[in-house]
């Protein structure tokens, strides 16, 4: 079966792309990353900061049920074109890792299907694999996400 | 092809990644990586020998204190090692595609 989520990591290369096909039309993914309420719901982190425009930034955070953050990130954004392209920095805060680069490329497939092609580039080759064999602070985040659901079912009944 | 499975499951548990990514970064005996979970010291330690068993974690008797790091080597060897990476994005992007499709402008 062809995967919708694709990653391409080349060896000894310090970047990779990730690429996915989305059944929804180009406006709407765009505003997946555009509108802070829904960045905040499918990346199941709060939002305290989103400013979409050059030299603006962004500020995630998650915390477990109990209050502790467990996650911390910012970034700067470099460019903000609508239904287009974001170019932004990603860095986790309280983490081992270099700052990194990010080029979000938004594309209309069809009316009703558009892809996105985001190119990560990391400080050294050594890092980018360090990154991609253990996410751990997602993998944190991941689970948090897992509970939080559960736990939005619950709380909905 | 069984060691393969086994590796992935290895790495499927947020828990046992949280530990490679632990000792990724230096050599750690058992007691002090438990000290980064909140769950009990046995299930930390069954997690750990998983992770031996699938030769993730290598020990290394240091003294009296067993160390564990990270087989980088048995990590290079897993050719899927990116698919949990994928995986979290394949999941995030699900998501967001399902929000979206849900999705109702405000007016």
């Amino acid at each position: 079966m062809e995967q919708k989520t694709k990653i391409k990591a080349e060896n000894d290369k310090q970047d990779l792309v990730i690429t996915r096909e989305f059944d929804l039309p180009l406006d709407l993914l765009f505003k997946a990353y555009a509108e802070p309420e829904i960045v905040a719901q499918w990346m199941g982190t709060k939002v305290l900061k989103l400013e979409n425009k050059k030299h603006g930034g962004y500020e995630f955070e998650t915390s477990d049920p109990n209050g502790n953050v467990v996650f911390k990130a910012n970034g700067t954004i470099h460019e903000f074109t609508l239904n287009e392209r974001i170019i932004r920095t990603f860095e986790m805060e309280n983490a081992p890792f270099a700052v990194q680069l990010e080029f979000l490329e938004f594309e209309k497939l069809t009316e009703e299907t558009s892809k996105l092609t985001m190119q990560i580039v990391y400080k050294s080759p050594d890092l980018r694999d360090q990154m991609l064999k253990l996410p751990f602070e997602y993998g944190l985040n991941m689970a948090h996400n897992r509970l939080q659901e559960v736990v939005g079912k619950i709380v909905k009944g | 092809m069984e060691i393969r499975r086994d590796v992935f499951q290895a790495i499927a548990d947020p828990t046992r990644r949280a530990i490679l990514s632990l000792v990724a970064i230096q050599a750690m005996t058992p007691g002090s990586i438990a000290e980064n979970f909140e769950s009990s010291r046995q299930t930390i330690s069954k997690h750990i020998q998983i992770l031996t068993e699938c030769e993730l974690l290598e020990q290394q008797q240091n003294g009296r204190e067993i160390y564990y790091h990270l087989n980088a080597k048995k990590m290079k060897e897993i050719a899927d090692f990116i698919e949990p990476f994928r995986k979290m994005w394949d999941d995030r992007f699900n998501k967001l595609e399902s929000i979206m499709k849900n999705y109702q402008p405000k007016k």
